[in-house]
């Protein structure tokens, strides 16, 4: 399958933080949700996609070509929605379209005016006096409207309301409809991408620990619960991550069939939420 | 096409597709050769992810209720109507024994659960 970023052997050095050797394959045609804590790294990698960041050595690619030197057709065939308000503040959504129009040579402007009028947007209020989500929504337009084949954002429904946000999805979703688009976007709102994307991406200190389709994740991954008597060796080595309180355990496991046939009725099973996910894997690479 | 997709059951969503998609067949609300929904169309209506959608149709296909022509989309195949309804009375005599063995220890006698098995069909 054919892959819309990739990262072959990255490492980025920074003081406090290291990405070492690190290799991403992102699909094309799918929604990829990133997750993991604070400081994990997830900035960074966004930041080395769009070449605001450079890696030390390892290269990086976007519809198969390498940044940074194909930095202005990747650009071109990209939208970026940053978390914080990357326009001119001072300026409206009508000086911002006039100015940002001519440098897409695929910029539909009824494509951006069917999106202002759907999003609500004012044209003629500076940018400065939006709401976060009206913010949001001014870069989604943009990038909407130059037809960008992969949408980049970082935490784009960071601070917005829940109504909003089920909004947002329902846009991205609208997105993607058309064949061979790609939405690859950094998130703590785990619960949007339960439903809606296709693709997980764990991060953690800088490491991918896990990255597969959403689906296999939430009906493989278990949350065990049982007694410490259950725990010998053997049966240790299931489990992914344990935490043992005085009589009783509860673990992550990778397999929930596997841990049915060998616990049987012994342990309680819960399906997993991302939330969770994040808990144990990062509790494990930390042990 | 009306599909409805539960958050809360314990089936998983592609599942609840493929059944849903496979009544309407078995049932003849949708005819051979109707077409289905694109993949992507239907995730976006469905409020689901791309994949889950796919694996539905999937393995539509490999059970042989829809075929795929690319470029062009799925469709609902031919059924053959004997063969499924085979198929369906093998399982029903299946479960049958299994009522059968189940009523034998209890000493249930044939009467019994056939007027038993009169009152729930009748239901």
């Amino acid at each position: 399958m054919e892959n819309v970023i990739e990262f072959h052997n990255v490492s980025k050095k920074f003081a406090s933080f290291e990405i070492d050797q690190l290799n991403l394959k992102v699909k094309k045609g799918y929604i990829t949700g990133f997750i993991g804590t604070n400081g994990a790294g997830k900035s960074t990698i966004i930041k080395m996609i769009m070449n605001i960041l450079q890696p030390d050595t390892g290269d990086v690619h976007v519809f198969g070509l390498q940044q940074p030197q194909a930095e202005k057709v990747i650009k071109s065939r990209l939208g970026f929605v940053y978390d914080q308000n990357i326009f001119y503040p001072w300026l409206n959504l009508q000086e911002i379209q006039k100015m940002i129009a001519p440098t897409y040579p695929t910029w539909d402007q009824a494509t951006f005016l069917h999106y202002v009028e759907q999003f609500e947007l004012p044209m003629k209020k500076a940018i400065k006096h939006f709401s976060k989500g009206m913010q949001t929504k001014a870069s989604l337009a943009i990038a909407l409207s130059h037809h960008a084949e992969l949408l980049i954002m970082d935490e784009p429904t960071a601070g917005l309301d829940p109504a909003f946000r089920m909004e947002l999805m329902a846009i991205f979703q609208q997105v993607m409809v058309e064949e061979g688009r790609s939405i690859f976007f950094s998130t703590h709102t785990t619960s949007d991408l339960e439903r809606y994307a296709d693709y997980i991406v764990v991060l953690d200190q800088g490491k991918i620990l896990l990255h597969a389709p959403t689906d296999e994740i939430l009906q493989n991954y278990v949350v065990v619960k049982g007694s410490n008597t259950l725990l010998d060796r053997d049966t240790k080595a299931h489990f992914i991550h344990i935490i043992q309180e005085t009589h009783t355990f509860r673990a992550l496991a990778s397999c929930k069939r596997e841990i049915a046939d060998i616990f049987g009725e012994h342990v309680v099973m819960e399906n997993i939420s991302l939330d969770e996910l994040i808990f144990y894997l990062k509790a494990a690479q930390r042990q | 096409m009306e599909i409805i997709i539960s958050n809360s059951s314990k089936e998983p969503i592609y599942e609840q597709i493929y059944k849903q998609i496979q009544a309407k067949i078995l049932t003849g609300e949708l005819t051979e050769g109707t077409p289905l929904p694109s993949i992507r169309q239907l995730a976006k209506d469905l409020h689901i992810s791309v994949i889950t959608t796919k694996r539905a149709y999937e393995e539509l296909e490999k059970a042989g209720f829809i075929y795929l022509i690319v470029g062009k989309g799925s469709f609902v195949a031919e059924q053959n109507m004997s063969v499924i309804r085979e198929k369906k009375l093998r399982v029903i005599e299946e479960q049958l024994q299994d009522v059968i063995a189940n009523s034998k220890e209890i000493g249930l006698p044939y009467e019994e659960l056939q007027a038993l098995l009169k009152l729930l069909y009748e239901e």
